[in-house]
């Protein structure tokens, strides 16, 4: 029977375990065709499904417009045609948030005011509802660990989107404080050295690009911090 | 009834590396670590008994996922198999009005046809009955077997409703009597969000897959595909436009011989093939079939072409000579020819609706259209635009690689059942 826990990169002998992942899509049969049954939908919905709604779309290739890099931000940009709230929604940064009910309420925040402003309500077409989605992540191990920070460059290089996706991505609802697994691991070998690295990290955005661009990106880091 | 079972489960021949030899020609297409996974999610359903059941063997898209899926589960380990079951005429003109009510026609099933759609089931579950009720699990393939699941009352497994079809706007009398038949499943799929319905069971969403070595979707030499060329009369100097689908009024055959006509005004040398077969449960495919050529009159540009179900490798090379490939679908649970048309770099203009949705992003690996009309611009559009069909049928390839190969859609037939059988929740750790 496989486990079931949550946990952070570190593996029994100190090392990082690199791992990789999938995701399940389960339907809620939810779904919002206004902005107020958006809302409404919102105030109730599984916290999973908020958090699928901001992140799951990365492990998609992307041919969208990527200033709108979540779920909620989108479908208000493509099926209701209202680009300001599309950008409010889009500046949400999940991870400000301690708990997915912080996140749930600056959505709705959000969307009360606009419904405030707005005199008219535009509705979408029944096809292009907005469906309440969330996930199981399937986590696989890759058998590989690093003992090293140097060792850094060379197993980033070689990940998977999916692995950038659970150490990057995924790491921030699952560790203690919200960041990602490379930081938690080089944090945790309390070696003063890693805390420029560290702050370079935090400084990578992981919206507005898909997650092998981010895997660019994090090499540069590594490249310039852990040189050969 | 018939039982479909390659091999033995575990019996299939491994290389040095501990692969399989199909598992390895997988894993060159879509990567080791995508092999790798399957591997892993395996390893806790290994020698599970699991069962398909579905209504034909041949014909459609379901048979032909099957086909290959089965093979791969044994490869990993599982015990898997594949029944077929048997009805008569009556029953799968009934099963045809379901699906063509969960599609949203409002078409009227009369009690006496339900019972016998029962009563069929009923003969079915009989000589079933040891396989499914010793099952681990059980995948019930749409509505025509689905009742088997309230005649084993002694099941000991898991059993998941997998519904291959569009109910997004089902007719709602037809709806509620099978909603009653699918709601003691423990889990169902379906392949989109929008297809979801009120049930009292957790509903996955897997978008159904390609067989990139499948005969239909593997690479051709050029001989066999200049050879389609000449068996089919078509001209490879004039541009070529294709639809391969069922003679089925929701694949609007006739509504693709509109866009043609519109298109060819511009395009002058526009050739168009409509290719398709008939399903055992199909029973409407003749009539359509009909309708179609009526509609195609006396133009000698037009070729509509009544393939076998096993003419694979033929529909992969008209696929390949085809300049745009159309699935012009009202309705479409998903439309596996479109995820076919563009793993081989073929941009293709689909219907608006379910599943091509998921797989044509509009103007980047094709166009989403909703008229004759819509469908002529497109097709105007790329035969005057050569690089942009290039590149859009590029993207196509590549994302499909992405997201409609059958391995990523077998790691999530086994993430569910995983899930299900060890009553995970949100996170499964291998």
């Amino acid at each position: 029977m496989p486990k079931r826990k949550q946990d952070g990169p570190v593996a029994s002998d100190g090392g990082f375990a690199i791992k990789d992942c999938a995701l399940a899509a389960i339907a809620t049969g939810r779904h919002a065709q206004n902005l107020k049954e958006l809302r409404d939908e919102i105030e109730t919905i599984d916290p999973a499904c908020l958090l699928y709604h901001f992140w799951a779309g990365l492990l998609r290739p992307i041919f969208d417009d990527p200033r709108f890099n979540n779920g909620f931000a989108r479908w208000v940009f493509q099926s209701l045609h209202n680009q300001p709230l599309a950008e409010r929604l889009s500046v949400i940064d999940p991870t400000d948030f301690d708990t997915p009910d912080g996140l749930r309420r600056e959505l709705v925040d959000v969307i009360e005011e606009e419904l405030d402003r707005s005199e008219v309500l535009p509705w979408t077409s029944r096809e292009q509802q907005f469906f309440f989605i969330r996930s199981q992540i399937v986590v696989f191990s890759t058998n590989r660990t690093i003992h090293d920070p140097s060792e850094l460059p060379d197993a980033v290089a070689t990940m998977t989107a999916s692995s950038i996706f659970y150490h990057f991505i995924d790491a921030r609802r699952r560790t203690p404080n919200g960041v990602d697994d490379f930081s938690t691991w080089l944090t945790d070998l309390q070696d003063v050295k890693y805390a420029q690295l560290c702050t370079r990290l935090a400084g990578v955005d992981p919206y507005f690009k898909t997650l092998l661009e981010i895997r660019e990106e994090l090499l540069e880091v590594f490249n310039e911090y852990l040189p050969a | 009834m018939s039982t479909f079972r390659r091999s033995p489960a575990g019996a299939a021949t491994q290389e040095p590396n501990g692969m399989s030899h199909l598992l390895e020609e997988y894993a060159r297409v879509a990567g080791e670590s995508a092999v790798d996974h399957l591997r892993q999610l395996s390893t806790p359903l290994e020698g599970m008994k699991v069962v398909h059941v579905n209504s034909t063997r041949v014909g459609g898209g379901v048979a032909e996922i099957l086909e290959k899926l089965v093979p791969l589960k044994q490869e990993l380990g599982i015990d898997a198999t594949w029944e077929v079951i048997e009805g008569d005429a009556e029953f799968y003109a009934t099963t045809k009005s379901f699906h063509n009510a969960l599609q949203g026609n409002r078409v009227h099933i009369s009690d006496e046809e339900l019972r016998h759609y029962e009563e069929i089931n009923e003969a079915n579950a009989a000589a079933l009955r040891p396989a499914l009720e010793d099952a681990d699990v059980v995948f019930i393939h749409d509505p025509q077997p689905a009742p088997l699941l309230g005649l084993m009352p002694d099941r000991k497994g898991i059993w998941i409703w997998r519904c291959h079809i569009d109910v997004s706007h089902p007719h709602r009398p037809v709806w509620r009597y099978l909603r009653d038949v699918v709601a003691g499943y423990d889990a169902s799929i379906f392949s989109l969000a929008a297809f979801a319905q009120d049930l009292p069971h957790v509903q996955y969403l897997i978008p159904p897959s390609i067989d990139p070595l499948s005969d239909k979707n593997t690479e051709l030499g050029p001989d066999e595909i200049d050879a389609v060329y000449r068996k089919f009369d078509l001209d490879p100097d004039r541009e070529l436009m294709l639809q391969v689908s069922r003679f089925d009024r929701f694949k609007d055959p006739v509504g693709v011989i509109e866009a043609y006509r519109l298109a060819k005004k511009f395009s002058p040398g526009l050739q168009l093939v409509l290719a398709g077969g008939t399903a055992t449960d199909d029973p409407e495919g003749m009539a359509v079939l009909n309708e179609t050529e009526a509609a195609a009159g006396e133009d000698t540009d037009i070729h509509i072409l009544l393939l076998p179900p096993d003419a694979h490798r033929t529909i992969n090379a008209l696929q390949r000579a085809a300049d745009i490939v159309l699935q012009k679908s009202t309705k479409e649970g998903f439309g596996l020819t479109v995820a076919e048309a563009m793993w081989k770099g073929k941009p293709v203009i689909g219907g608006d609706t379910g599943g091509i949705r998921l797989q044509i992003v509009n103007d980047h690996t094709g166009f989403l259209v909703s008229t004759p009309e819509g469908a002529a611009l497109r097709i105007r559009y790329l035969l005057h635009h050569r690089d942009k069909l290039v590149e859009m049928g590029e993207k196509a390839r590549s994302f499909v690689r992405e997201n409609f190969l059958l391995t990523r859609h077998l790691r999530e037939y086994l993430t569910a059942m995983v899930a299900l059988t060890g009553k995970a929740e949100d996170r499964i750790e291998l």
